[in-house]
């Protein structure tokens, strides 16, 4: 299981035909052959450039025709800022319901815009700003490179690119592997948060723990931190990055700036440490803390020797089973919603 | 990005935002002629509120006021411009003088010296360029704030309002909360006037006072959307004792990403309160924050590069920068990076660390090469650590570049190495 793609995912790229669009279909259609779900990945947007080819793929004037022609229920968008936001618009009047947003640079009041404009409607967004997301062993929509992922059992959720790539690279090298790495992105309005991911995550009964990486700027991590405390007992490693960042100052993400009642990096990552995350000071010891974390889960009734945190793990395993049967009906529920779009897109044929 | 705060003041006039005349100068050649001309904008039977002369410096910093002026020696001035005795009076950024001919010594006084203050750190700003405005009397609880800021957790803007204007917002909000309010603008909808009678409300005022500052209120929104900005902030605003509003300081923060459609602002950008590296940096398209560690760090990816910077401080080091080559990195790009580090007298060795994903690694490998070649007699210490795509590749570059460089395995390890020959170097 995995969460946001899935096997039924059928995923256009508007902007196809641009350097960078264009250099990412090969990508990820290569990645999508080698682990043979050649129908993941379905074709191009690009307005009026209909009938071309990219990579042996069709190019579409509009995703309206590419969902007709294609049964596409997802889009990732390489479109230029300036034009960002209005492709955004396009892909969800149109029907999709899944928008991988990679653009970097989108102007802050055209996403406050394209969220305001989404309010309600049934599309989950992700970034702008973002690596995008991939479920190792059934597709990658976005710039990750797909060697360093394998099918497993930790999702990762992340304002981070190149720090996800770590943190994937150190947990394939473990043997853990990972059900879905999601990139929300760096920027401060971003589709996705960091809550709205995580419980995407605590529904799917196959991720077992989760990696969390943070930056410094805004509050998103603290929210989802509280609710994992309330709602989810798998083992959580995070990190924040930004400790030796001068307030004030932009460190490359929009988002990454200390503001007036901001936490620091330093405050956020002792946070989610009492949220009962298992917080590392370096992204180099994410993979050896969930290992740890693993092994004193398999270690049941192991002695307490850090104050709360063994006594929650130690319960875990009993939830967990009971977890095991209940959530039956949550795939229920998370399958119906993936399957929707594939509906709605037939009936959009018909 | 920043403006000044002449600059801010011009688009308050340009959005109908009620702002005092002002002269803006480099140097106090003829400033008391333009001066004349100004005072004659106000004469005293119709503008009986105005009086004297505020001159201001114009830096990027915050805490102007309460700021301490250096001359070019380090020495502390006083208000006469004389080295700063045991007893005497401190410039300050921000003073008001009773006649022009006070303005006019005391913009001599600030241009070309240099303001500290709590925002500028220790090296403080250089000041090019004096406002002097008219001054205004103001009676005591006649100062407000007035601000719209992008809020991120709403995902929309906010208007914040206090009564306690000329303040530092920050503490209000901290000591006082109930005299801030906030109120969120549907993006939706837009501006309704609700939203600026509720400002008025916040604010004490009735009457006629509510309404001019509602309509304030829903100019700065204007102002705030039409330019794309990220903070638009009067603090204070003041009621005269002749009951006029004007914006006296002005603080506006524009998204960058959005300069592409703001050529107005763009063009206001003051590259001299910018930092010569970070100036360079941004027209190769970089992001780089100059710091003042020895350990030079070139990264892939702003999380990443944050990373680097953080595992260097754990082990004890100092990074000399931020420096994101970003997700297109190309040969190119990363030896106008390594370029830039460089030119930091500071940095004794350089850590690169990239993990490729679109970045491709041989491509970093060989922009480092060209651009160590290019630099004649280079000795520095640099530890490299590549992964992800190419890595093997780029590092058979760098073993027959035939340079002296250290390898790494990964993160914690680059940045052992990177401390250690900081510490020999």
């Amino acid at each position: 299981m995995s969460i946001l793609v899935d096997k039924s995912t059928k995923v256009i790229i508007q902007g196809i035909t641009g350097k960078t669009g264009a250099l990412h279909a090969k990508l990820m259609k290569e990645y999508a052959i080698e682990v043979k779900n050649p129908g993941f990945f379905v074709g191009g947007v690009t307005p009026g450039k209909g009938g071309e080819t990219v990579e042996g793929l069709p190019v579409f004037n509009s995703v309206a025709e590419a969902i007709k022609k294609t049964k596409c229920n997802t889009s990732c968008i390489f479109v230029p800022p300036p034009f960002a936001a209005d492709s955004i618009i396009e892909a969800v009047d149109a029907g999709i319901k899944l928008v991988i947003v990679i653009t970097e640079g989108i102007p802050v009041l055209d996403m406050m815009k394209v969220k305001a404009a989404i309010k309600g409607k049934d599309v989950t967004i992700v970034g702008p700003n973002c690596p995008g997301v991939i479920t190792p062993g059934i597709g990658k929509i976005g710039i990750m490179p797909g060697f360093i992922h394998k099918a497993g059992k930790i999702g990762v959720v992340s304002r981070s690119g190149t720090l996800t790539y770590e943190a994937v690279d150190q947990l394939t090298k473990a043997g853990l592997g990972e059900s879905t790495c999601v990139g929300i992105g760096g920027d401060p309005i971003n589709g996705s948060q960091f809550l709205d991911v995580v419980k995407l995550f605590a529904a799917d009964p196959k991720t077992e723990g989760l990696v969390f990486i943070g930056e410094i700027g805004g509050d998103a991590e603290e929210t989802a931190a509280e609710w994992l405390k309330a709602n989810y007992k798998k083992p959580v490693v995070g990190f924040i990055a930004g400790q030796s960042a001068p307030p004030g100052r932009r460190m490359g993400h929009a988002g990454a700036i200390v503001g007036g009642g901001d936490r620091t990096a330093s405050q956020k990552s002792d946070y989610l440490a009492k949220c009962g995350m298992k917080m590392v000071k370096s992204p180099t010891d994410i993979g050896a803390a969930m290992t740890e974390l693993f092994a004193k889960q398999s270690k049941t009734a192991a002695p307490a020797k850090k104050v709360a945190a063994p006594a929650k793990k130690a319960a875990a395993p009993a939830k967990k089973a009971a977890a095991a049967k209940a959530p039956a009906k949550k795939t229920l529920v998370i399958k119906a919603a993936v399957k929707a779009p594939a509906k709605k897109a037939v009936k959009g044929k018909k | 990005m920043v403006i000044h705060e002449y600059q801010a003041r011009s688009l308050f006039k340009a959005y109908g935002i009620p702002v005092t005349e002002g002269v803006t100068v480099e140097s106090s050649k003829g400033l008391e002629a333009k001066l004349k001309e100004l005072a004659a904008l106000y004469p005293k039977a119709q503008h009986p509120d105005v009086d004297g002369f505020v001159v201001k410096a114009q830096v990027h910093a915050g805490g102007r006021g309460k700021g301490d002026v250096f001359n070019a020696k380090g020495e502390q001035l006083d208000r006469d411009g004389k080295k700063l005795a045991k007893d005497g009076k401190k410039a300050g950024g921000v003073r008001f003088v009773g006649s022009l001919s006070d303005a006019v010594a005391f913009t001599d006084v600030l241009l070309g010296k240099t303001l500290v203050t709590k925002q500028t750190g220790a090296e403080g700003a250089k000041i090019n360029k004096v406002l002097v405005v008219p001054g205004l009397n103001i009676p005591a609880k006649s100062e407000f704030y007035l601000a719209i800021v992008m809020d991120r957790k709403g995902q929309c803007p906010f208007i914040i309002a206090s009564s306690e204007g000329g303040m530092d917002i920050e503490e209000v909000a901290e000591h006082t909360p109930e005299k801030v309010a906030k109120i969120a603008i549907n993006p939706a909808s837009g501006w309704w006037p609700v939203y600026g009678r509720r400002v008025a409300a916040a604010l004490g005022l009735t009457g006629d006072d509510a309404r001019k500052v509602a309509a304030i209120a829903e100019k700065l929104y204007k102002l705030f959307l039409d330019k794309d900005a990220s903070i638009v902030e009067v603090n204070p605003l003041v009621k005269t004792d002749a009951g006029n509003f004007y914006a006296i300081d002005g603080k506006l923060n524009f998204d960058d990403n959005a300069l592409f459609r703001q050529p107005e602002i763009a063009a206001m950008r003051d590259k001299e309160e910018e930092n010569p590296l970070e100036v360079e940096a941004t027209e190769a398209d970089l992001n780089y924050v100059k710091l003042d560690g020895s350990i030079g760090c070139m990264v892939n990816g702003a999380g990443l590069a944050m990373a680097t910077m953080d595992t260097i401080k754990l082990y004890g080091g100092e990074p000399a920068n931020f420096l994101d080559v970003g997700g297109t990195a190309n040969a190119e790009r990363v030896e106008k990076a390594f370029r830039i580090l460089m030119k930091d007298p500071k940095v004794k060795v350089v850590l690169i660390n990239v993990f490729g994903g679109i970045v491709l690694c041989d491509r970093v490998a060989n922009g480092v090469v060209e651009a160590v070649k290019k630099i004649p007699g280079f000795k520095m210490p640099v530890v490299v650590r590549l992964a992800g795509t190419n890595s093997e590749l780029a590092k058979d570059i760098l073993k027959k570049s035939g340079l002296k460089l250290i390898p790494a395995d990964d993160l914690n390890d680059g940045a052992k190495k990177a401390v250690a020959a900081a510490a020999k170097a």
